[in-house]
């Protein structure tokens, strides 16, 4: 069920850079992440929890991003994460690596760049 | 649904992370597996297949674990503290823990403030007592060997320590196989001049063995020679150091020079080390042969020679007081009518010189711990109220696997770091309150000048520093340590463990118990002083002006003119504006010195030495008692005419009275005085209270004899002629006079100074001066302990009504009224304050009796000054529960609810 269309090691690869993107513009629980992904890439893309939160932990502990319990009204207390500045710099350059690798690809392939 | 918490506890076991990092993971995880089961559910799957999916998941074929564990470290050491036992080993640790106790303390500055002001107090207080302590009773006298030298008096019937006679000191000195050598010593006072102002010098007639008795070598020049301590030699004078430096600007050339003492030319031989004090501090120092008087040749004066003796070595004061006792016997043997009940008696000098004071030193030294431990009690409130508010700092510490001993060790860091704080403090203050103290009663201390703060202070002060911190600090830190981490960092801002409480109680209760013991203390003290002003000493002291006076060198060669130069000095002072009445007199009561003289009734011929009583022995002129205002029962006092072509006369006084001539009527009757012979008795006047407004009920000679001066026969007038000292009765401020009775005391001749000017109130007051500074002292502590208990009360109080806001706010929503609310809130600080009382009354009935010997007039469980105590503290109590109460009034009951 897993890895159906991407291999893993891509998926791996790129997946910092998935999270990271995702948490550019709002903090997010780790359960909409993992849905945001999903959805974004139509099924494509899944991560289940025991891959998801090791790489956001470990994120964490790189400094990059940033948990914080919140308590909203009526609901249990959940964990935000957000990006810390030295996140979105990561954020950017990783953007920029990864247009690079694709345009690389595309060269070689023939696959046109989306 | 599956607990999935549980779940993923198990999967995370094996990872041994720190409880709240995997309590953290699973609650997270947990939301997780939570969301998808019902977003599965919701799609349609029944509870075993969402359950499943969810699960695998969630686990990932056990990737979660392993993820993590690459992620996540075990217990991972955290940057301070919070270890269970750090790399740096116990310095680094110790150091860590130094910084954070100073972060900590750093902030919350009102905190430390107020318990560093607390310790600042005690320890201050300690250090303060414990310099006086030490340079008094501890430090050693400045001789070598000092506990090898004795004092020796004589001992008979009246005194046990009696000065001696000069002869009997020099058959000791003879005799005597137990010290190597042996010195003699009385005080006396010279007129300086030739150079300028005439002066009054304070001196002593020395032996010449003194100096080398006590191991003391001179500081410039040498001692004097035995040659120069004869009958006849030429006068020679030691200088102290202080009279060398200011009064003659330290003339390095003074050796051989020439002073004029009592008309005396005298050549200095050496200067004294700066440092030297024997007895009173002197300036000049005389050999004691040149004392020109009769008294020296005489075996029964004893005209307050002291003799000292340094031990042989291996022989003990006991063997050598035996073998001076085995010499008066002899001596009282071979002189029957001088020396017949006269014994000698050995004293350390240490004792001599500081032995009176020494109860009255511990009996602060015993105040003043209780200061301490009041400040300590303190707090250990304060502690143990922030230790309850660090609750979940502990617990997270705990949770985060800090040993408990660790804890413990932090927080007893942060009680030193305080009490060592308070400690700095409390040295500034110790300084500036013993300089104050002993300005404010002055020689009310022997050795008062080598009071101050040296390395033993230092280490005194750094000891009891470590020794409190560690005490106040142990029980905050044990209830601290005791955090259940579980409990505590689920409990919410309510209820607190008993232990806490209970402590705070007991910690207070003892606080009011201590102060109310320092108060009845110096409840007791304020009274005896209180009492013993209004003692009525036998005259009146109001407006009374007392001088020494020394006449003019030219007088004191010419017996003949003493007394007429007198008379015409006293016309002179009587003619000041002002001046109501003026007399002379030998002796002044409640001053330092006392002449007794043995007395007979009858006019037959002298008995026995010890067949006669003493009695106080005043030399007069006619006006002392309208100038002292001592009232005249019977009979008449002086008058001119009583003089050397008349027969000689005395006054006695109604003690004597009624000793003697119990029923009839002494004026008339003969008496005999040793010396000088049969008078008649024309007068009795009121007894004055000579010893002290307290001690002379008790005093063993009590009768009083007064004698005219123009009595006094020519042999006598020289030695009698000095330290005469001037008592003025004036109508304004007596000190208002004393430029022109100076003046007129200066005569034609200009060189008759008056010295020693003081008006008989601040004699009386002086002679309270021990007393004095005792109540003083423990007034001081007793306001302190006053305050800090009051601040306990205050403090447990406040705490508890905002411990208590939410069942105050039940009881007000339930119709407690603010009455009610406030009066329970008054009712239990009055509860801890009650059990502190009584246990403090209870303790103050036994302990007072230490004070019983300063007491007069008062017993030491004084029903009245107990009760003012208890009344005081009640008082006291309500004022530091009046805010608390206040407070608890305006408990909102919704808010209070609300908070919860």
């Amino acid at each position: 069920m897993e890895d159906k269309s991407i291999d893993r090691e891509w998926k791996k690869g790129s997946a910092e850079l998935l999270l990271l993107s995702l948490l550019e513009a709002v903090p997010r629980h780790g359960y909409e992440i993992g849905k945001l992904i999903e959805q974004r890439s139509e099924g494509a893309l899944r991560f289940h929890a025991a891959s998801l939160y090791p790489l956001l932990y470990r994120l964490e502990k790189r400094g990059w991003i940033h948990g914080q319990w919140v308590e909203k009204s009526g609901q249990r207390r959940r964990r935000y994460y957000r990006l810390t500045p030295q996140g979105r710099k990561m954020l950017a350059s990783q953007r920029q690596g990864w247009r690079t690798f694709v345009d690389a690809i595309g060269r070689i392939t023939g696959v046109e760049n989306a | 649904m599956p607990d999935w918490k549980a779940e993923i506890r198990r999967q995370l076991a094996g990872l041994k992370l720190a409880p709240v990092r995997e309590a953290e993971i699973a609650e997270e995880l947990a939301q997780h597996a939570e969301d998808r089961y019902r977003e599965l559910r919701s799609g349609g799957a029944t509870d075993a297949e969402a359950c499943r999916t969810a699960r695998e998941e969630l686990s990932g074929h056990e990737r979660l674990a392993r993820e993590l564990r690459s992620v996540e470290r075990p217990n991972a050491p955290e940057p301070f503290v919070l270890g269970a036992g750090s790399k740096g080993g116990v310095l680094a640790s110790i150091w860590q823990d130094l910084r954070y106790g100073f972060r900590t303390l750093r902030k919350n500055p009102g905190f430390t403030a107020v318990a560093m002001l607390a310790l600042a107090l005690g320890i201050g207080a300690n250090t303060a007592i414990f310099s006086v302590v030490n340079g008094v009773l501890l430090r050693p006298l400045a001789y070598p060997d000092p506990d090898r030298l004795l004092m020796i008096f004589e001992s008979n019937s009246d005194f046990s320590q009696s000065s001696v006679s000069y002869l009997n000191y020099l058959d000791w000195r003879r005799e005597n196989r137990s010290f190597t050598e042996m010195g003699a010593i009385r005080s006396d006072d010279f007129n300086f001049t030739g150079r300028g102002q005439p002066e009054h010098l304070s001196g002593e007639y020395v032996s010449a063995s003194l100096l080398s008795t006590l191991g003391v070598a001179p500081f410039m020049g040498r001692n004097f020679l035995p040659q120069e301590d004869r009958q006849g030699a030429g006068c020679a004078v030691m200088l102290s150091y202080g009279f060398w430096k200011q009064r003659l600007g330290a003339d390095p050339n003074i050796l051989g020079k020439a002073l004029t003492l009592n008309a005396m030319s005298c050549a200095v031989t050496g200067v004294l080390p700066a440092d030297f004090r024997f007895r009173e501090s002197a300036q000049v120092y005389v050999p004691i042969e040149l004392y020109n008087s009769i008294e020296l040749r005489t075996r029964e004066a004893h005209m307050g020679l002291v003799a000292v003796g340094r031990l042989k070595p291996g022989v003990t004061m006991q063997a050598a007081q035996a073998e001076i006792a085995s010499i008066c016997a002899v001596l009282a043997r071979q002189y029957p009518k001088t020396n017949a009940g006269h014994g000698a008696k050995a004293v350390r000098i240490m004792d001599d010189t500081v032995g009176f004071i020494k109860p009255t030193l511990m009996l602060l030294v015993g105040a003043v711990g209780f200061v301490l431990i009041i400040a300590c009690a303190n707090v250990a409130n304060l502690l143990l109220a922030r230790a309850t508010a660090r609750k979940r700092e502990f617990a997270i510490r705990a949770a985060l696997g800090a040993a408990r001993g660790r804890i413990v060790r932090q927080l007893l860091t942060e009680s030193v770091l305080l009490s060592v704080g308070g400690a700095a403090i409390g040295l500034l203050l110790a300084r500036w309150g013993t300089s104050l103290a002993l300005a404010a009663a002055p020689g009310s201390l022997p050795r008062a000048s080598e009071i101050g703060i040296d390395p033993y202070v230092l280490l005194f002060t750094l000891a009891v520093s470590l020794a409190t911190g560690v005490l106040f600090g142990l029980a905050p830190a044990f209830l601290g340590a005791k955090a259940n981490p579980q409990e505590s960092l689920k409990e919410g801002t309510r209820g607190a463990g008993g232990g806490r409480h209970r402590a705070e109680g007991v910690f207070v209760a003892a606080e009011v118990g201590l102060a109310v013991i320092l108060l009845a203390g110096a409840g007791l003290m304020m009274q005896s002083v209180w009492r013993l002003l209004r003692v009525d000493p036998g005259f009146n002291p109001r407006n009374v002006l007392t001088a020494q006076v020394a006449l003019s060198p030219q007088v004191m060669v010419n017996p003949p003119a003493i007394r007429p130069a007198y008379e015409q000095l006293l016309a002179r002072v009587a003619a000041i504006p002002g001046v109501q009445s003026a007399a002379i007199t030998s002796l002044v009561p409640l001053g330092e010195s006392d002449t007794e003289n043995p007395f007979w009734p009858g006019g037959g011929p002298q008995p026995a030495q010890d067949r006669m009583t003493s009695a106080m022995f005043s030399i007069v002129t006619p006006d002392y008692p309208s100038a002292m205002q001592i009232p005249l029962r019977r009979g008449r006092f002086f008058t001119p005419q009583d003089n050397l072509a008349s027969p000689p006369v005395v006054v006695i006084d109604d003690v004597l009275a009624r000793h003697v001539f119990a029923g009839q009527d002494p004026v008339g009757k003969q008496i005999g005085i040793m010396v000088l012979g049969a008078a008649r008795i024309v007068g009795v006047v009121g007894h004055v209270k000579f010893w002290g407004l307290d001690a002379d009920d008790q005093a063993k000679i009590r009768d009083q004899i007064y004698f005219p001066i123009s009595q006094v026969p020519d042999k006598f007038a020289t030695e009698g002629a000095l330290g005469l000292t001037l008592v003025v009765r004036t109508v304004p401020d007596p000190l208002s006079v004393v430029s022109a009775v100076r003046a007129q005391v200066a005569g034609p001749t200009q060189d008759q100074p008056i010295y020693a000017v003081r008006t008989l109130e601040q004699i009386m007051s002086g002679s309270l001066a021990e007393r004095r500074f005792t109540m003083l002292v423990l007034i001081v502590f007793a306001a302190a302990a006053l305050l800090l208990a009051a601040i306990g009360i205050y403090g447990v109080m406040s705490y508890a009504v905002n411990r208590r806001a939410h069942e105050l706010g039940v009881r007000v929503a339930l119709g407690a009224s603010r009455r009610e609310i406030a009066g329970m809130v008054l009712r239990e600080g009055m509860h801890l304050a009650g059990i502190g009382v009584a246990g403090g009354l209870a303790a103050a009935l036994g302990l007072t009796r230490l004070l019983a010997s300063l007491l007069y007039g008062v017993r030491p469980a004084d029903p009245a000054t107990l009760a003012a105590v208890a009344l005081l503290l009640g008082a006291i109590t309500l004022l530091a529960c009046y805010i608390p109460a206040r407070r608890a009034t305006a408990v909102d009951p919704v808010v209070a609810l609300r908070s919860e």
